[in-house]
């Protein structure tokens, strides 16, 4: 009996003996056994969908089934190919390519795309059966995400990636049958839906359906601009990522040769986010130092990453006074390159040109935040991703490989392993806490490591002694995560001093404009290449910096201080997830009614707005004063703190109740009604 | 049978002085209507279909904004809501008029000549399959794919009541027979 138990069940593919060893399904266990099984629809991170029909293997005495649904028995034995199998797919793969936009050399998935693969294995050569399909409008809205809806298989792969990994659910399957799509809701645009930009639906997507917005030509036309001086910052995920697309292994440190092809591909100056990333950890260091002494606004949540951002401000608008005002790097590169760069270049501000290199397709968005405009001018003019530099690689004509390694710019582009760790998940809180450490022990940090925050766990927690105080910190990444913790804040059930928040699983190293991988172990080797780049940097704190302390000496002035304060600190406000969605519920003919607009948002439902919108409309029924006043139900008025929210035309009345704002409705009517 | 449906307000806004009166009074019962719907399933994402199902029936559609609503009283993402409105031939998110006819074209029916009679509603009221609404909301024809009534094929539907053995002409003439009944009213 005891040898039995010892002994792993095994099961019988292609005649040959594979163990079961907590794979949860034959897909997995094929994939153990190096058989490659076509898929779509299957993602280990996502929940088992089993729409694409093309996982289907033969498993003795139940006959051909999809791997991804079937759960591994001791001694089962099944085939992975048979000419019938073989037939299925091919069929399978036929029917999708029917109906599928076959722009192949112009979509910008062509080589990455997992339908052109899997045609290519499965030797479609023809597809005879007639397009039935009608011509959709391709959304553009996005600053971020290009949707085509003609070339989408249906996998539902971004679907499921938006609602469970990321708990927003901005698209979804609609409509029925040959009608059937994946759209935002009520076929909105992208853009005016509750996105947060993060495009791990991009990074999902098996075809060119969903891809990052680009900025390529944008950025060529002002690099051929004689006048324009262009420059370049380059984020740290993007240069332990670049490589893969010419042959080297992801984690790969590229830093070199990626500086020398921007160069020559134009760019005048070459710069690193790692630097403003150490200028990151100097403000927000000082801002948590400053909250823990004070026990105010704890924890302090990390702003860096521009999807958490946006998703905080739509789900927790009562958490906002708790995110870091510093800026994002990004930004803060913008501001402060637009702040010294026209002396040190000597160049007009309206010619200074900043492009951003960053994993990310998020970035594109905060951008384009009217936050982060000055006089018009953004921080940052073009947010280009690790795919569109690669692309700009290839159409300069540069071979990759055979580069010399060059160095990045200075000051801008100098910068201690503390910044460089910021692209992984774990990286921000470990560069603050290098810095914090000694700010307040007042002793040089021998060891600079903090391997109790570093990890792949979706949810970490540590406590961090730092001398007699101790730091309690919270890392998360992935947003269904995020929310979960927040939650658990906000309700006052978790208590830290610091949570850093990254949208996407992985961290930066994990965004959306990353080379596309089918290497699912992609994330954790960039983070690995990152750590390694920390090691072999000098110096691993960002308040040994050099050049950020002439920063403050000769431009800044004080951390924290009144400039510091303009240039690298910023504000958030709550938004409605879906704009353009007020509810009438009592409309009025006449010109100029009192308009009453109710929030009926969650935090304002919690408070009892709908009792308020119920009273009100009793009122006005019970008065007869149909016409004199509109009705409307609103969703944030952007002031969840002071539930509930009511609008008497222009004003606001917070707490409101149904007392409030009658007295405001009368007082607004007063003239209108004073000859009756 | 029960009670039409109050007309819509397009309708009802010109046709007397105290109109707004009645449609604002209309609409507010609906919006309580829907929070009452909303309330008594426990605001349960699980129940979104009977929520959906009830909020129809006083809306006689379903309205954007109160999809809006429900998707964030049941705390679901307005896509998902969407998704489900959207899969079932049920529920419908463009108005409908006064009197839904129902013209069964399955199989019985179909063999029975329905085409016809769908060809003389839709030629009486100036509708096309993409146009099933009159503009004066009143009518909406549309076909569904078995009423369950084959041994009466081929049947029409009007709300509620149904109507065996139709030939274009007989169709025509209850069309005609609500006109006049309406411009009576």
């Amino acid at each position: 009996m005891e040898q039995k138990t010892d002994q792993k069940p095994t099961v019988l593919v292609d005649g040959r003996e594979v163990t079961i060893d907590g794979e949860r399904n034959l897909l997995e266990l094929c994939r153990k056994a190096n058989i490659d099984i076509p898929t779509f629809c299957y993602h280990s991170n996502l929940s088992v969908y089993g729409a694409c029909r093309l996982c289907l293997v033969d498993v003795k005495g139940r006959g051909v089934v999809t791997s991804c649904t079937t759960i591994p028995e001791a001694g089962m034995e099944f085939k992975t190919t048979t000419g019938e199998i073989r037939e299925m797919r091919k069929i399978a793969v036929e029917l999708l390519l029917a109906n599928h936009d076959m722009d192949c050399p112009t979509c910008p998935k062509s080589t990455t795309c997992k339908l052109q693969d899997l045609a290519r294995k499965l030797g479609v050569r023809e597809v005879r059966f007639r397009k039935t399909n009608r011509v959709e409008p391709i959304d553009r809205s996005s600053p971020s995400i290009e949707r085509n809806p003609n070339r989408c298989v249906l996998c539902g792969d971004c679907v499921r990636m938006c609602d469970e990994v990321q708990s927003i659910g901005a698209i979804d399957f609609a409509y029925r049958g040959s009608e059937c799509s994946v759209v935002p809701a009520f076929g909105k645009d992208l853009n005016t839906v509750e996105c947060v930009h993060c495009g791990q639906c991009v990074a999902v997507c098996p075809t060119g359906a969903l891809t990052p917005r680009s900025e390529i030509d944008a950025v060529w036309a002002d690099i051929d601009n004689p006048k324009k001086v262009v420059v370049a910052q380059v984020a740290p995920a993007v240069r332990v990522a670049f490589g893969e697309q010419f042959g080297l292994a992801p984690g790969a440190a590229a830093t070199g040769r990626m500086v020398a092809a921007l160069r020559r591909m134009g760019f005048d100056q070459v710069y690193d986010t790692s630097f403003a990333a150490d200028l990151t950890v100097i403000e927000e260091g000082h801002e948590l130092l400053g909250r823990m002494a004070s026990g105010e606004k704890l924890p302090i949540f990390t702003s860096c990453c521009p999807a958490w951002v946006k998703f905080s401000e739509q789900y927790f608008p009562e958490l906002l006074p708790n995110l870091s005002s510093c800026k994002s790097p990004q930004e803060m590169f913008g501001s402060l390159a637009r702040y010294i760069l026209p002396k040190q270049l000597g160049v007009a501000p309206e010619d200074l040109v900043i492009v951003s290199i960053m994993p990310c397709t998020a970035k594109k968005f905060e951008a384009k935040r009217p936050e982060f405009q000055h006089d018009n001018i953004p921080g940052v003019d073009h947010v280009l991703t690790t795919q569109e530099l690669i692309t700009m690689t290839d159409a300069a004509g540069l071979n990759f490989p055979s580069l010399e390694p060059e160095s990045f710019d200075m000051p801008l582009g100098f910068k201690t392993g503390a910044g460089v760790i910021f692209g992984s998940s774990g990286g921000v809180t470990e560069a603050v806490l290098r810095f914090a450490a000694e700010k307040v022990t007042g002793k040089p940090l021998t060891q600079v490591e903090f391997h109790e925050v570093r990890g792949n766990e979706g949810i970490r927690e540590a406590t961090v002694a730092l001398g007699e105080a101790s730091v309690r910190v919270a890392i998360v990444h992935g947003l269904a995560n995020a929310r979960a913790l927040a939650e658990r804040v906000r309700d006052g059930h978790a208590h830290y001093d610091v949570v850093e928040v990254m949208a996407c699983p992985g961290g930066c190293v994990g965004g959306a404009g990353q080379p596309v991988s089918n290497d699912p172990g992609a994330r954790a080797q960039r983070a690995k290449g990152l750590y390694e780049a920390d090691r072999t940097t000098d110096l691993h704190k960002s308040q040994d910096n050099p050049m950020i302390r002439e920063m403050y000496e000769t431009w800044l002035g004080e951390p924290g201080g009144p400039l510091a304060h303009e240039l690298l600190h910023t504000h958030y406000a709550s938004r409605k997830r879906i704009t353009d969605s007020d509810f009438t519920v009592l409309p009025s003919a006449e010109k100029r009614p009192v308009c009453v607009s109710v929030c009926v948002g969650t935090n304002c439902y919690l408070k009892g707005s709908q009792e308020i919108l119920s009273k009100v409309l009793n009122h006005v029924e019970t008065n007869h004063l149909h016409g004199a006043v509109e009705v409307k139900g609103t969703f944030c008025f952007e002031n969840c703190g002071q539930a509930p929210n009511v609008a008497v035309n222009n004003q606001l009345i917070e707490s409101a109740t149904f007392e409030k704002v009658m007295e405001a409705v009368n007082e607004a009517s007063c003239p209108a009604k004073s000859p009756a | 049978m029960n009670t039409a449906p109050a007309a819509p307000e397009a309708i009802t806004a010109t046709a007397a002085p105290s109109a707004p009166a009645e449609a604002g009074a209309e609409r507010t019962r609906k919006f309580e209507k829907c929070v009452e719907v909303l309330n008594r399933y426990h605001r349960n994402p699980a129940k979104l279909i009977p929520i959906l199902q009830e909020i129809q029936e006083s809306y006689r559609y379903l309205p954007e904004e109160v999809l809006v609503f429900v998707a964030t009283s049941v705390g679901l993402p307005p896509a998902r809501v969407f998704g489900v409105a959207t899969f079932y031939a049920h529920f419908t998110l463009k108005p409908k008029g006064k009197y839904v006819i129902r013209l069964c074209d399955g199989t019985a029916c179909h063999v029975r000549a329905s085409q016809p009679i769908l060809d003389a509603l839709r030629g009486r009221l100036s509708l096309t399959a993409t146009e099933q609404t009159t503009p004066d909301m009143l009518f909406t024809v549309e076909t569904v794919s078995c009423l369950g009534a084959c041994g009466l094929a081929p049947v029409v539907v009007i709300n509620e009541d149904v109507h065996g053995q139709m030939t274009p002409e007989t169709a025509v003439a209850l069309v005609d027979e609500i006109c006049t009944k309406e411009q009576g009213a």
